[in-house]
């Protein structure tokens, strides 16, 4: 198994939580896993981005054209970080906007949930059930209970499910 | 702790645990991107494993280079960390360390940002320790980082030499699936062993000293153990060669094997980059046609297999500046091998600039700095307020602590021409004001510049992840400190004129902004300094503590901008489709500054009610 990951998002939008439980559920698979993160000042509201390589990889980088999926928190990072995927099958943005692009409202979901801080996590559970990604949905809950800390552990898995429904 | 241990760790937190596993017993630092996750992964290691080791957030770093140095003179393997800048400020008693030597393993980890990403250059450290005459390794992962620190250690206690580790962000900064053992080795006792004319070593005992670090260096130049090692291509040598060392190296292998030249081509993977190892040299020399050298920043490999048919930096197939990214390396690859060129989809924008937090203090302080002096001249510095820049709030940022001297130029640029001397407002953050301001006000002070100085204190180092500063009194361990008052520390400068107030209350900041402008251009004024205190909003409990105001926009906004311009906070949005500007209650903490900020008073904070 090997696979590609882009996550993009606004500093402070959660990207590098989704960069870490996605490294989790590799280890819980079994699977050698390499990512690169955003550190520094752009993580005050500035574009950040991860890079997650599951499998048998040296470099922690994705090249251009290279990622099987893109996970595109705020529709802001699709101008700079797009040219990652290629095509438009692999790309899901968090937006309520329609475009060349997998689209669903996980910040309108949070909101309605009454937590938007969750919009990470309700986000990736919409993107577990809908890409093909290297694990199925038991194993990423399963990283999240490992890494969340236990005051946010309930809510981080409710914004999950949630974002694996689909809806309230 | 089970036997098969094995976890995700960050780059610099799997070098902190190689540390705990080597035995370390003392870890100085001063936070710097990329390379500040090192030490507060040594206090959670130690604390688990229970591992004994002082650990502190030093000063700044060339504090944390002698405190760390004195515990290796007293026999202790000792380890600092900082940012490649941070070694400029090390640099002096690291030159001198490779001539003294060391007792117990020294590292210096000195973690480079090719970029560069979050630094005010992208300089190549190797070729610092080049400079000073000191061993460097180069790791290309962060397994790889973790691993390196055993043999470092040992390096540094057979030959009595510090040695540096060199990270770049991206193996700081990346994660992999890592296992952890562990402690094994401590170090003994405290021993300090006299002996003057190696500690002291005044000049007549230098050169001899120096003649010794030479030996040292060529005899670790023969030590194969170092020597660079083949990470693709079989048995058989071919004609040509790749060479490359730390993360650069890491992309090339997958490159060549993804462009299926992993059979045409021998890469060499340089694990200690200076001294380069002296048969490999030779041997690459007699073997190869064709020599590429890829590495960052700067051609240190390069320059030392002393040849003219090598390509790479100084024949510009590699180019001579920015991150040696994949996409970077591949078009190089291409070129080298005589491939055709890949079509890359380019990038197209850089995305959304970074800004200062919703309800972030320095926003007020900056705003009405500019507001109050709108022709100041406003030097600057180093942390989150260099963002200050995005509301023509500041004009500098040179490096750490700089904004002071940089002010008192201004001042005696000016002062010569007679009248119209600009207000000069300086801005600096409170862990900047430690690290490096204090010599420059004291300069100040004597030297007879007269500006106003704003200390922005927001009780933390919160570009790198909010580390306690002196003031506060909380350790890097958590426990308590002896407090280090700013204020007093300002009068004991010499300053006369000494005012603090909370930068959330504008008119009152404003007032003491202009009765410092008064003190600093009457005849016998001085310098005016001004403490703006009020704690980073990040920090959570400060967050919970304050008033939190209900803020919305009136419909008599005229969609003038200006507080999108001058203010830019986060959580005032314009909405197109209400042709006005709205507030994003998920991004406003309620701190209702921007109360002041709207020319018609459409911004309405509902002073006393709750959010």
């Amino acid at each position: 198994m090997k696979q590609q990951i882009i996550l993009s998002g606004l500093g402070g939008q959660g990207v590098l939580f989704i960069t870490r439980v996605l490294a989790e559920a590799a280890v819980l698979k079994g699977l050698e896993v390499l990512t690169s993160e955003t550190h520094g000042m752009a993580m005050r509201g500035g574009t950040v981005i991860s890079h997650v390589k599951v499998g048998s990889f040296s470099s922690p980088l994705i090249r251009s054209g290279k990622a099987d999926i893109g996970i595109f928190l705020h529709p802001r990072g699709l101008e700079a970080h797009r040219g990652y995927i290629a095509g438009r099958d692999g790309i899901y943005v968090n937006t309520d906007k329609p475009g060349e692009y997998h689209g669903f409202d996980a910040t309108g979901l949070a909101a309605k949930l009454g937590s938007p801080v969750i919009t990470n996590l309700v986000f990736l559970g919409h993107v577990v059930k809908t890409a093909e990604l290297f694990c199925d949905d038991r194993t990423i809950r399963e990283a999240i209970e490992k890494i969340s800390p236990s005051r946010q552990l309930e809510l981080n898995v409710k914004g999950f499910e949630t974002g694996l429904k689909g809806d309230l | 702790m089970g036997k098969n241990d094995e976890r995700i760790l960050m780059g610099n937190e799997a070098i902190a645990r190689g540390l705990v596993e080597n035995g370390c017993t003392l870890f100085a630092s001063y936070p710097g991107t990329p390379a500040s996750e090192i030490l507060p992964a040594v206090v959670q290691f130690s604390r688990e494993t229970g591992a004994l080791i002082h650990t502190e957030w030093s000063v700044n770093e060339k504090v944390a280079y002698e405190v760390a140095l004195a515990n290796s003179m007293s026999g202790r393997r000792s380890a600092v960390a900082m940012k490649q800048v941070g070694l400029n400020v090390a640099s002096d008693p690291m030159t001198r360390s490779a001539y003294l030597g060391v007792v117990g393993g020294f590292i210096a980890v000195v973690a480079d940002d090719p970029g560069p990403h979050s630094s005010q250059t992208e300089q190549d450290s190797r070729f610092f320790a080049q400079f000073a005459k000191i061993p460097v390794f180069d790791p290309s992962s962060p397994r790889e980082a973790k691993e390196m620190i055993g043999p470092a250690y040992a390096l540094s206690e057979k030959y009595e030499i510090p040695v540096m580790l060199r990270p770049t962000t991206r193996v700081c900064h990346s994660r992999q699936n890592i296992q952890c053992e562990a402690p094994g080795v401590s170090s003994g006792k405290a021993d300090f062993k006299k002996n003057p004319g190696r500690w002291i070593a005044t000049p007549q005992f230098l050169a001899e000293l120096h003649r010794l670090l030479n030996e040292k260096l060529e005899k670790i130049s023969h030590e194969e153990a170092f020597a660079p090692r083949r990470s693709l291509g079989g048995s058989q040598e071919k004609e040509v060669c790749v060479i490359s060392s730390g993360v650069a190296c890491a992309h090339t292998r997958e490159l060549l094997e993804d462009l299926g030249a992993a059979d045409d081509v021998d890469l060499y993977q340089v694990v200690m980059p200076y001294p380069l190892n002296r048969g490999f040299v030779e041997r690459v020399n007699r073997t190869y046609r064709k020599i590429l050298v890829v590495e960052e920043t700067y051609p240190v490999i390069e320059m030392q297999l002393l040849n003219s048919v090598t390509e790479g930096r100084r024949s510009g197939i590699v180019p001579g500046q920015g991150e040696l990214t994949p996409d970077v390396i591949e078009e190089v690859l291409e070129k080298f091998l005589g491939r055709p060129s890949r079509e890359k989809a380019p990038a197209r924008g850089k995305g959304v600039r970074p800004t200062l937090c919703a309800g972030c203090p320095h926003r007020a302080s900056f705003y009405v700095i500019k507001d109050t002096f709108p022709k100041g001249i406003f030097p600057s510095d180093i942390g989150c307020y260099t963002l200050g820049m995005n509301l023509g709030a500041i004009d500098t940022c040179h490096v750490m602590g700089a904004c002071i001297s940089q002010g008192a130029g201004f001042y005696h640029a000016y002062a010569r021409d007679g009248k119209d001397m600009p207000t000069i407002v300086v801005t600096i953050g409170d862990s900047t004001f430690f690290h490096a301001g204090i010599p420059a006000l004291i300069n100040a002070v004597f030297q007879g510049a007269k500006f106003i100085l704003v200390v922005l204190d927001n009780a933390t180092t919160a570009m790198t992840g909010n580390q306690p500063t002196p003031q506060v009194g909380i350790r890097a361990d958590g426990r308590k400190g002896t407090p280090v008052s700013i204020t007093d520390l300002v009068t004991a400068c010499g300053v006369r004129f000494v005012r603090s107030c909370d930068p959330y209350e504008t008119e009152v900041f404003s007032a003491l902004l202009k009765e410092a402008d008064e003190y600093a251009r009457k005849s016998d004024g001085g310098m005016a300094v001004i403490i703006a205190k009020h704690p980073c909003v990040l920090d959570r409990e400060v967050a919970k503590f304050q008033p939190a105001y209900k803020v919305h926009v009136s419909e008599d906004c005229t969609a003038c901008r200006h507080c999108l311009e001058n203010f830019e906070c986060p959580a005032l949005v314009f909405a197109g489709d209400l042709d006005r500007v709205v507030v994003d209650d998920i991004l406003c903490i309620g701190c209702g500054v921007c109360d002041a900020v709207c020319p018609v008073g459409a911004i309405v904070v509902e002073k006393g009610g709750e959010r």
